[in-house]
């Protein structure tokens, strides 16, 4: 009896039997193909944190043609749809409506000041929707500083030129991207792996397994390798999408995008069948697994948002997740390339959350039906 | 007649929603499940989820070492937004700071900053920000331009125009202000679709629902004692969720609490109604999770909570229409923040009601007619 | 045979205990010294969580011993499991088939986990497929198939290797008489044809009485082993026989006598008789009454098992038993047989009913009715359309066509007013199980219009009926199996149904039990409930006063069970062999 050729034949039947169900149940596919082609395709041509087209209300109380010309750089941008209106009460009406996030106001006396450069503009923004208000006060400035500029020839002082350093397109496609990605194998590797894992408990279909020659290892390897093939459809799918789709630079190396990814999922699928293993129950498995995992990726990884700009306590909280690594491990080979040093030490981070997880699903995965 | 019928119609429904609110909160774990996830998670994203720049990591490479560019500097230094980590020597060193994940932002003052000012000519400064957070590296570059401004009037002498700004509803622009009052909405969402999508999923699973098929209820009250529970679960979290954001992270409300409690009543039928036929047409519990996973997602991105609806493509947003939380967070936003009357919100209220009007009895017909 | 190859278990000492969750502990195996014997069919009898599966699971390397040693094949099961694993198979009360994979992909999963190799499978698939009659469903869905199919499926892919011991866990609950007939046939052949040793949990008499080898559990312990004979033999000279007068029906009898607990041990209803244990020599007064004398009859495995049940119940008061209660049987004598022309209102009215589930014809053109205070059996083998006979009265499952009146009311018409007059008692377990006692109880009263005082005045009324004292706020699910039972009667009679529907009320419950079960559906009766039930227990026949017998969807017999025992020429022959002879002729005439 050779115990390799055994290893791999009941590997081999489990395994197959898993993509079996997994076909059947149409569930499974669903989260692991049709959820990323949706959130892929909303993300891509759906949302975006880029702030266009806001909502603009002009009050030009000074009608003189200098006037006019100050705020002339609204019409023609991508940033502005401006409406011109004629009195204050007016535009407060409309941002009342929300149909103005901005009212510009062009004082009765601004050629007059401009000529002994004091003159004001006055700018209302809606700080209902803060990330709109906060970008949209960046625009104006600029708009109004070309503006002068192009009218005095030059300016005097300093002035910022900004250089994006990796993302010179600035859309945030490319920032959404990568967080996609994470948010995919967190679903299926985590979630749905538990959730089948304790199908297998509930319904008692591990006692009969049980008694058969097979190893508890061999049972975790089956249910791993097929959600780790749809995890990894998924990603690609994502991949693809997003690099044909949107654009978004490959510019470190595909290989180890690949390997990266790989090294998280056996984090995710570890996590996945630890879960499982603790609750063997459906429906506490999927609150568990929501509560560990799903939150607080997108929330404190860095997927939405900066981790920088969070309280130290949240930071920590955050760093506690692999998640948080993954992100950054694929934001830096997706955006900047090979970063050596960062990837062998996020990487490294990730290989001991894989040996911790794996080695916890094995360790308390046991042929036993003791509750 | 009528009467009596009318009073066998509230005994039925009494009994019908203390059995499930006994069902629901009889377990220990489940009662923990429904409070201190709603605490964890505001506090979790009331902190978390800001784009107000704080301590932002920065890194300058001042070529010039001048008075003129340590005083720009020492404005920047100055402020909480940016809080300073390395300081460079040689414009070698920029790429391995910026691979380097702790700076997000390199300043660099050229060597002719001085001369350039001297002779009243533009004196560049260099911002190099991280392009892989697009969403910071804007405000970066927003707020180091408004410094720049100011040290400009300062130093150099006011610009010939002068933008005043405002902000109304939230002066300081803080996005904890407008995020919390849209989480209201967004957690008990999050329950209530799952609360009521696995209420019935959980009788057919434990057979209990035949049983109730059974007993004399109408098509009614078994629909109005399914819904009730989890809505009464859903403000309850809402409630929470209020009580955090204005007395922990003390948020001014400026609306009134009537206009709050019935659009979150709305709110929480049309998302009771979506979670019910979610459970009449499933069959077990996982299928029932599956379901309610695949549609939260893009419900919440559609949302607009994170992202502003007027950005979405004309398609998307008439598809927003079908998406309560669009409207819930939309409302409730305003009415928290800007004080908005019931004229300024009646409109959010009509997709929620059709939603609802919609769902609410294709579940029940669905409870009837479809469990074989 | 030398002492090491004549048993292959030995439990030494073996105890479990499980701890609870608020500190106290339950033992679910006191020490047990037992030797199962080696190449021989062996069977394990014993109520509801008397630690038969425990024991099973223990064998098999699932659990591990509180205390004690078990050897099974000769070695130290909680030592090395896995070896012992190897050359056992075991399955499981509820066998995890793969229901999204077909009958063929669930046996080539198990044929690979054993390393069965491909060239001997062919032959040996055919084997099992025949035996099991599973021939014709390879590629069908496991969870398309019905009860007894799955259960037979679950068996052949237990069966796919020859093992060295064979570990079946109540194998045929939920299985009609003819699969159970079928997969017994399979297991005796397989140990005269194999070296296999078996050894079977299960709460039939008349499996037990096939094995060679039987052990009696109760509460953890082996009260007995010994052959059938030697069980058997316990009763000897106590059991009799008497056959009830013309107009008083058999379950009136069988009560009046169980009621008699001062002379009579036990009685059932048996083959148009009364078969009865006496305590002794003395003549119980019951019989008197109706001057009626009864004739000895050879004894049975049943009858020793109860005396054994009785004994140690005796012995070890189970203070968790409800307490005998003491009877007004005025009523009950009076009882009269019920026949068609008694002149009795019709409560349920069935004709022409038909249902279709696409082109499957579920239940064919079937017509009867039931009469107030009738105890109506419904009978057949699964996938008879009984179950769905069963939906359709209630009112749970809308019908194709055909006419249905169920307590006066027109089904088609008013569903929700015909629900107020009926009662359902499900298959499984299926209150609140959350909830407590009196939660589900006043639940229940209230979805029957009941409220305030009235309520409560019939909770405390149902508690006292169905001992639920003592028990009033634990939850429903963790109560013992008989509590669940009688909790579910009680739930369903709250408000006094004019016709209480059951669904086999009785599967996977101890004889004990269901003697107690079936002493309350005689008083309800009696009382002018109408009562339909389903069951896979043939014997339980006898209580009825008709059954009808359906297979395939077509209505094969209907009648009392002694009008269709004479029809078929068959006096006093057992039920489950009336059973069997009708619906075996009802499938050649089909054929025909």
């Amino acid at each position: 009896m050779n115990d390799f050729s055994g290893f791999s034949r009941r590997l081999r039947a489990l395994v197959y039997k898993e993509f079996l169900q997994l076909i059947r149940d149409n569930s499974s596919l669903l989260l692991g193909i049709a959820l990323p082609l949706v959130l892929i395709l909303l993300i891509g041509y759906g949302i975006s944190l880029d702030v266009k087209n806001v909502p603009t209300a002009v009050v030009l109380e000074d009608p003189s043609p200098t006037a006019q010309d100050s705020v002339s750089f609204l019409t023609g941008s991508d940033y502005f749809n401006p409406r011109y209106v004629t009195s204050m009460k007016e535009a407060e009406i409309l941002m009342e409506q929300r149909k103005a996030d901005v009212i510009l106001r062009i004082p009765p006396d601004f050629t007059e000041k401009l000529e002994h450069g004091e003159a004001k503009i006055q700018a209302i923004l809606y700080g209902v929707e803060t990330t709109t208000s906060m970008t949209v006060q960046g625009y104006l400035e600029t708009g109004l500083a070309s503006w002068l500029e192009a009218r005095q020839g030059s300016t005097h002082g300093a002035v910022i030129v900004t250089r994006m350093w990796f993302n010179d397109a600035n859309t945030s496609s490319w920032f959404f991207v990568p967080g996609l990605i994470m948010l995919i194998m967190t679903i299926v590797g985590v979630f749905l792996t538990a959730v089948v894992m304790a199908r297998e408990w509930e319904r008692g279909t591990f006692e009969s397994l049980f008694v058969t020659p097979v190893q508890a290892a061999e049972l975790i390897l089956a249910k791993m390798i097929p959600y780790f093939c749809v995890a990894m459809a998924g990603m690609l799918l994502c991949l693809v999408a997003g690099h044909y789709l949107y654009g978004v630079p490959l510019r470190g190396s595909i290989i180890l995008i690949l390997a990266v990814s790989m090294l998280f999922l056996i984090v995710a699928l570890g996590i996945g069948l630890v879960i499982s293993a603790l609750t063997k129950n459906q429906f506490n498995a999927c609150q568990l697994a929501l509560l560990v995992t799903f939150m607080p990726s997108v929330m404190i990884s860095g997927f939405l948002f900066d981790m920088h700009s969070q309280p130290i306590v949240i930071q920590a909280v955050g760093q506690l997740f692999p998640t948080t690594y993954y992100l950054i491990l694929l934001k830096s080979l997706f955006l900047s390339g090979n970063n050596f040093p960062l990837i062998i030490k996020n990487s490294l981070i990730l290989v001991v959350y894989a040996v911790l997880f794996l080695g916890l699903a094995f360790h308390i995965t046991r042929k036993r039906v003791e509750e | 007649m009528n009467f009596e019928s009318l009073r066998a119609f509230f005994i039925h429904l009494r009994f019908i929603c203390e059995k499930e609110l006994l069902a629901t909160f009889k377990d220990k774990t489940a009662r923990q499940l429904l409070l201190a996830p709603v605490l964890l998670q505001g506090l979790l994203f009331g902190y978390g989820a800001t784009y107000n720049l704080d301590q932002v990591p920065f890194a300058v490479l001042d070529m010039s070492h001048t008075k003129e560019s340590t005083s720009l500097i020492a404005h920047i230094d100055g402020t909480t937004a940016f809080s300073r980590v390395k300081t460079l020597y040689s414009t070698n060193e920029i790429a391995g700071a910026m691979d380097s994940e702790d700076v997000m932002v390199v300043i660099v003052i050229p060597s002719d900053f001085e001369s350039k000012l001297a002779h009243n000519e533009q004196a560049p400064v260099q911002l190099i920000t991280d392009g892989c957070n697009t969403m910071t590296a804007g405000l970066v570059a927003s707020y180091i331009g408004r410094i720049t401004a100011a040290w400009n009037a300062e130093n150099i002498g006011t610009p010939p125009i002068e933008l005043i700004t405002r902000t109304w509803f939230n002066p300081n622009q803080t996005t904890r202000w407008a995020f919390l009052p849209g989480l209201i909405g967004m957690i008990s969402f999050t329950q209530v679709i799952m609360l009521a999508g696995l209420s019935i999923a959980k009788e057919k699973e434990q057979g209990t629902f035949d049983q109730l098929l059974v007993a004399p209820f109408s098509q009614l009250e078994i629909l109005v004692g399914k819904a009730l529970p989890p809505m009464l679960i859903g403000m309850f979290q809402s409630t929470v969720l209020f009580l955090l954001a204005l007395f922990w992270f003390e948020i001014p409300f400026s609306g009134s609490v009537l206009l709050l409690y019935l659009t979150l009543f709305i709110f929480v039928l049309s998302s009771t109604g979506i979670g019910l036929t979610i459970s009449a047409i499933s069959n077990s519990m996982q299928q029932v999770l599956v379901y309610v996973f695949v549609l939260l997602l893009p419900l919440s991105l559609l949302s607009g909570i994170a992202t502003p609806i007027h950005n979405m493509p004309e398609a998307l947003q008439i598809f927003t229409y079908a998406d309560p939380l669009r409207f819930a967070t939309d409302a409730l936003r305003r009415i928290y923040l800007e004080g908005a009357g019931l004229k300024n919100i009646y409109h959010d209220f009509i997709p929620m009601l059709c939603v609802a009007a919609i769902t609410l009895p294709f579940a029940g017909w669905l409870f009837r007619n479809k469990t074989t | 045979m030398n002492a090491q190859t004549d048993y292959i278990v030995k439990t030494e000492n073996l105890t479990k205990v499980f701890p609870q969750k608020d500190g106290t502990s339950v033992t679910a195996l006191a020490p047990l010294n037992i030797e199962v014997k080696k190449g021989v069919l062996s069977a394990l009898i014993g109520p509801d969580g008397s630690g038969k599966t425990t024991l099973m699971r223990l064998m098999a390397g699932l659990m591990l011993p509180t205390e004690g040693r078990l050897t099974v094949l000769g070695k130290n099961v909680a030592e090395e499991p896995q070896a012992v694993q190897n050359e056992l198979s075991y399955m499981p009360q509820k066998f995890g088939l793969y229901e999204d994979l077909s009958v063929e992909e669930n046996m080539n999963l198990y044929a690979d986990l054993h390393g069965i190799p491909q060239d001997i499978r062919p032959e040996r698939f055919e084997r099992l497929l025949n035996m099991t009659g599973l021939s014709p469903f390879t590629k069908r869905l496991a969870g398309k198939l019905s009860g007894g199919m799955k259960q037979k499926l679950g068996l052949a892919c237990t069966l796919v290797r020859s093992p060295s011991l064979l570990l079946l866990d109540e194998p045929t609950v939920g299985v009609d008489p003819l699969s159970r007939r079928e997969l017994w046939e399979i297991l005796k052949s397989l140990v005269a044809s194999d070296p296999i040793s078996i050894f079977v949990n299960t709460s039939y008499m008349d499996e037990a009485e096939m094995c060679a080898d039987v052990f009696v559990m109760n509460r953890g312990r082996v009260l007995m082993e010994g052959t059938p004979a030697d069980i058997r033999a316990l009763a000897k000279n106590l059991c009799f026989s008497v056959e009830p007068p013309e107009t008083v029906p058999t379950r009136v009898l069988q009560s009046l006598l169980l009621d008699d607990s001062e002379h009579i041990i036990d009685a059932v209803p048996d083959g148009g008789r009364v078969h009865f244990i006496t305590r002794g020599a003395e003549q119980s007064p019951v019989l008197d009454n109706f001057s009626l004398t009864a004739e000895a009859v050879p004894e049975r495995l049943e009858d020793g098992f109860m005396l054994l049940m009785h004994k140690d119940l005796k012995e070890n008061p189970d203070l968790s038993a409800p307490a005998v209660q003491s009877r007004d049987d005025k009523i009950l004598k009076e009882q009269k047989r019920i026949t068609s022309d008694a002149g009795l209102p019709v409560d349920i009215e069935v004709k022409n009913l038909v249902r279709k589930f696409g082109d499957f014809t579920a239940v064919a053109n079937t017509s009867f009715s039931v009469h107030q205070g009738e105890i109506f059996g419904l009978l057949g083998p699964n996938g008879a359309g009984k179950t769905t006979t069963f939906r359709m009265l209630c009112g749970l499952l809308p019908a194709t066509s055909g006419y249905l009146n169920v307590a006066g009311v027109d089904l088609s018409v008013s569903r929700t007013k015909a629900r107020e007059k009926l009662g359902y008692v499900a298959q499984k377990f299926s209150l609140y199980g959350n909830l407590s006692v009196l939660e589900n109880l006043r639940f229940f009263g209230g979805a029957y219009g009941l409220s305030g005082e009235t309520l409560k005045k019939r909770i405390n009324e149902v508690i006292d009926e169905f001992s639920l004292h003592g028990r009033e706020n634990d939850a429903a699910e963790s109560l013992p199996g008989g509590y669940k039972q009688r909790l579910s009667m009680a739930a369903a009679l709250m408000h006094k149904p004019k016709i209480l529907f059951l669904d086999e009320p009785t599967s996977g419950i101890d004889p004990l039990a269901r003697r107690q079960f079936w002493r309350q559906i005689t008083d309800l009766s009696a009382h002018g409930t109408t009562i339909i039930i389903t069951t896979h227990f043939m014997e339980e026949a006898e209580y009825c006063d008709r059954i009808m017998i359906q297979d395939q969807g077509r209505l094969f017999a209907i009648g009392s069970p002694e009008g269709i025992r004479d029809e078929l020429g068959l006096k006093h022959a057992p039920m489950n062999e009336v059973f069997i002879t009708i619906v075996e002729n009802g499938r050649k005439e089909e054929h025909k």
